[in-house]
């Protein structure tokens, strides 16, 4: 690569921590259950369009489809929200492990 | 053409080649041409991104598609809406914390091997130029209806302004035009559809009523142009994992200096597009019912100017002139984008990297980006020149179909999966794509019995788009190509790169030594 960093940061060192596995661990249950989530919910369309379930008239001539795809509007609002305030937790605890990091030396 | 369109029109272009005069000052290392520098704001990046996300294709096709089919056209706008969520959750910060300028930057971060930039650069220029002839076309047909142009000078109009954009003002330039364009498509989608609504006296249920009555209860379901749960599923999958696989939207997660900055984009960019798609369905009930499907398919068989049509209907000559120049816009912001993510690949990765190691002088990389851009853009015109009387819009689908074969798969691999390596990450980025183009090549967009493709026969697979097929096959390629290569790789040395990659991705730490 052409700008290689210099030599800085012992990456390993930082990897072996605990503080980081656990944190890491945390962060990736979070960001793959909700997306598994919404996913599942979201393929769901497609599907449920063709049963008489979401082709009924749910609220005077709207029929479910169009409330189902509010729905999922609805949602990414709401998981966009959540995820920036649960991403500002994340980032706290990533400058306590590299404080924690710093303070222990290399 | 009269003297309010031409004013719109000259005011379009006059406002962008100012912002290109400013960026050029602005323009002078790689870094700055490329990635703005990474000076972005949230707020900036986030109208840019929703600029790259509502293409013609979007804003026109979706608004016609719902005009013409009713519920079946909305499934696009579902999926571009949901498509941010996966960007947010698992694909904007580790990207911007491990990438330089290009997709291959961050591959090779983990694998810095040529083959990889290669196949990821191939990969790259591919998803651009399909990209790209859709959009060319397109505008080419737009302008030719709007003003009167010869399609091949429309073609040429447009390629010579994109051109223009990207060479002398780079990122900066090409973000800028792309924020003026969503914020005047915000505006105009939002003028149009608050008068739609007005005539359905500001009630859902009336609108409703009225689709039902007059054009019958079938367009409030879907049915009119998908009737497999199959076909439709693959689309949507193709849509909601393709746009974190499309290069020019992963390219500009670089143009901001960390990950805090790269969610807030996102976040600008969801609320933009949930924003502009729900308004989709005013767009397209309105022009459904006020200019007439038959109105609409005698102007254009695929419905493409639908809402051009609906804003004459609404406010005359002087609306439809304002719509017909934000259209125009944003023809202009999409292809410049693309331009710049081609040169990229060509200059950047090929060109740079792989001939050159990674030995040029930041005036000798301007150089290349520029010979570069030049290149894709003659390409492209010329191809775009041959492409008039095909029919496009299956192009972009196929576009976001290797974005989520070839591209998507890798990333989510190289960042995630430490048993991961670059044998796996060939195969799984060459079966994405070849997959992808071979089973295209079968399909219905090539192969109709009643002549309305290119051959006459049937499709030896019935699936419009084949995403449902390739994603899978890509992931599988990756797994497989990992555990054949795993005897090949060097352990000790392959995980200590995973644990460095590990750590930056999840801390953003020692960013600045990959991006400026």
């Amino acid at each position: 690569m052409a700008n290689k960093p210099v030599e800085t940061i012992n990456y390993d060192a930082i990897d072996k921590m605990e503080s980081f596995n656990h944190f890491v661990k945390k962060k990736n249950t979070f960001l793959f259950s909700i997306a598994g989530a919404f996913l599942t919910f979201y393929i769901l369309l497609p599907i449920l369009a063709f049963t008489s379930v979401l082709q009924q008239k749910w609220i005077g001539n709207i029929t479910g489809v169009w409330i189902y795809s509010a729905a999922l509007f609805l949602m990414t609002i709401v998981l966009c929200t959540v995820y920036i305030r649960k991403a500002s937790q994340f980032d706290a605890e990533a400058a306590k492990v590299i404080a924690e990091f710093q303070q222990g030396g290399k | 053409m009269d003297l309010v369109t031409v004013g719109f029109f000259v005011g379009i272009v006059g406002l962008t080649l100012i912002v290109t005069y400013i960026a050029a000052k602005k323009t002078s290392s790689a870094s700055d041409f490329y990635t703005a520098g990474g000076g972005l704001k949230g707020w900036q990046n986030g109208f840019a991104i929703a600029g790259d996300y509502l293409s013609a294709a979007a804003f026109l096709g979706v608004s016609g598609a719902i005009a013409l089919t009713g519920f079946d056209g909305f499934f696009f706008s579902v999926g571009y809406v949901v498509a941010n969520l996966v960007l947010l959750y698992i694909i904007a910060e580790p990207m911007r914390n491990l990438g330089r300028f290009t997709l291959a930057d961050m591959l090779t971060a983990r694998f810095n091997e040529k083959r990889i930039r290669g196949v990821a650069a191939a990969s790259t220029i591919t998803i651009v130029i399909l990209y790209m002839i859709a959009q060319l076309v397109g505008a080419g047909a737009l302008i030719k209806l709007l003003f009167g142009i010869e399609y091949w000078l429309a073609v040429l109009i447009v390629g010579v302004m994109m051109t223009t954009y990207v060479l002398f003002g780079g990122m900066t330039a090409t973000s800028w035009v792309q924020i003026i364009k969503a914020g005047l498509l915000l505006f105009g989608t939002g003028m149009l559809a608050v008068l739609v609504f007005m005539k359905f006296d500001f009630n859902l249920m009336t609108m409703f009523d009225t689709i039902a009555q007059d054009h019958g209860e079938e367009y409030l379901v879907p049915g009119q142009k998908y009737t497999s749960t199959l076909d439709s599923v693959s689309m949507m999958m193709a849509l909601v994992l393709g746009t974190s696989g499309l290069p020019h939207i992963l390219m500009r997660f670089f143009t901001v200096k960390d990950a805090k900055t790269a969610r807030s984009s996102i976040s600008w960019t969801t609320w933009i597009t949930a924003i502009f798609f729900s308004l989709t369905i005013f767009l397209g009930f309105g022009a459904m019912h006020f200019v007439g499907i038959d109105q609409i398919i005698a102007e254009s068989a695929a419905g493409n100017t639908a809402a051009p049509l609906l804003a004459e209907y609404l406010g005359g000559n002087i609306m439809l002139s304002f719509i017909g120049a934000v259209a125009f816009a944003t023809i202009l912001a999409v292809v410049s984008g693309l331009v710049l993510t081609g040169a990229s690949a060509i200059s950047h990765d090929i060109y740079g990297e792989i001939i050159k190691d990674g030995q040029l002088t930041e005036k000798q990389q301007v150089l290349a980006a520029r010979i570069g851009s030049i290149s894709i853009a003659v390409i492209s015109i010329f191809l775009a020149l041959g492409a008039q009387s095909l029919n496009v819009s299956f192009l972009v689908s196929f576009a976001f179909c290797i974005g989520a074969s070839a591209n998507l798969p890798v990333i989510i691999y190289t960042i995630y999966w430490k048993k991961f390596n670059s044998t796996g990450a060939v195969t799984a980025m060459t079966t994405g794509l070849v997959s992808c183009l071979i089973l295209g090549a079968m399909g219905p967009n090539i192969w109709s019995p009643t002549g309305n493709a290119i051959f006459v026969g049937d499709p030896l697979v019935n699936l419009a788009v084949p995403a449902i097929i390739t994603i899978p096959l890509g992931f599988f390629a990756g797994w497989l190509g990992s555990v054949i290569g795993a005897k090949k790789v060097n352990q000790a040395e392959a995980e200590k790169i995973y644990k460095e990659i590990r750590v930056k991705a999840n801390t953003g730490i020692a960013v600045q030594d990959v991006s400026h």
